[in-house]
């Protein structure tokens, strides 16, 4: 049995995700979109926070809505003029974007519902995990440790570091 | 009320159609690029959850979304680089209108 306050920090996170992605993709003027984006993102964080996972959400504020956010935000304002609005939708590509959308919710539904029969389970207990064993986790080659991949997220970050400096200057 | 799994797959569910409905319908790249990270983040709480719930006490999950959540902010700003060196060249980055490199 939940408390009270934890179904309300619920209702509250849900409700704002529903709402705030609604708004990302049918608001007109595109900086709205990316602050709707933002909200989105920091109730994803908040979600995060409420299944004990605090490391993954501090990481998803200081990646998600300290970088990639901002860096949103300065290329709309490169490419666009603020006041903006994008042309209204003609009925078609709306048409088709509710059919793939409603297609998607009734295949997901679908399989959510018939297919995920521990879809029902409650919070299990968890200590939150330790700073030390993430680091040690991220680290370590053992089993269940990551090493290699962390190394390769590291190259990843270069050849994407090489590249968008490749692709932006001037010629 | 018992919180219980489905209670958050719902509202990631409801969020990835949103990033569907949005990347089809929009006509500004970058406004597409917001639908993918949408659809992404939808994703990342995927792992989590089942990560959480069935799997308490191990990690495999967040470092997934870890991993995850690194590599969609080095896409975005490779997508950003490549999207403002097209509005160099064309002054404009809707979709409709870029079909030059069409024959």
């Amino acid at each position: 049995m939940e408390s009270v306050g934890s179904i309300i920090m619920y209702l509250v996170i849900a409700l704002s995700i529903i709402v705030f992605s609604v708004l990302t993709v049918t608001t007109r003027k595109i900086l709205r979109a990316a602050t709707f984006l933002l909200f989105t993102l920091f109730a994803t964080a908040a979600m995060y926070f409420k299944l004990d996972y605090e490391f993954l959400g501090a990481v998803q504020i200081a990646v998600y809505a300290g970088g990639i956010v901002v860096l949103f935000v300065f290329s709309i304002l490169l490419t666009s003029h603020p006041g903006d609005k994008s042309e209204r939708l003609v009925s078609k590509q709306r048409v088709l974007g509710l059919i793939a959308a409603i297609a998607t919710l009734c295949v997901g539904g679908w399989a959510l519902i018939n297919r995920c029969g521990q879809a029902l389970v409650s919070l299990p207990q968890m200590e939150n995990p330790k700073m030390h064993a993430i680091g040690e986790a991220l680290m370590g080659t053992g089993e269940y440790q990551y090493l290699l991949p962390f190394e390769a997220i590291s190259v990843l970050l270069l050849a994407c570091i090489i590249g968008g400096v490749v692709v932006a200057r001037k010629r | 009320m018992e919180i219980t799994m489905i209670y958050y797959l719902v509202p990631a569910l409801i969020m990835f159609c949103c990033g569907v409905y949005g990347f089809i319908t929009r006509k500004n790249m970058i406004a597409m690029l917001i639908s993918l990270e949408l659809m992404l983040n939808a994703v990342d709480i995927n792992f989590v959850v089942f990560n959480r719930f069935l799997f308490p006490g191990q990690m495999e999950g967040m470092f997934f979304t870890l991993f995850a959540i690194a590599i969609a902010a080095a896409e975005t700003a490779l997508a950003i680089a490549i999207i403002i060196n097209v509005f160099r060249a064309a002054k404009n980055i809707n979709v409709t209108d870029l079909t030059k490199m069409k024959n």
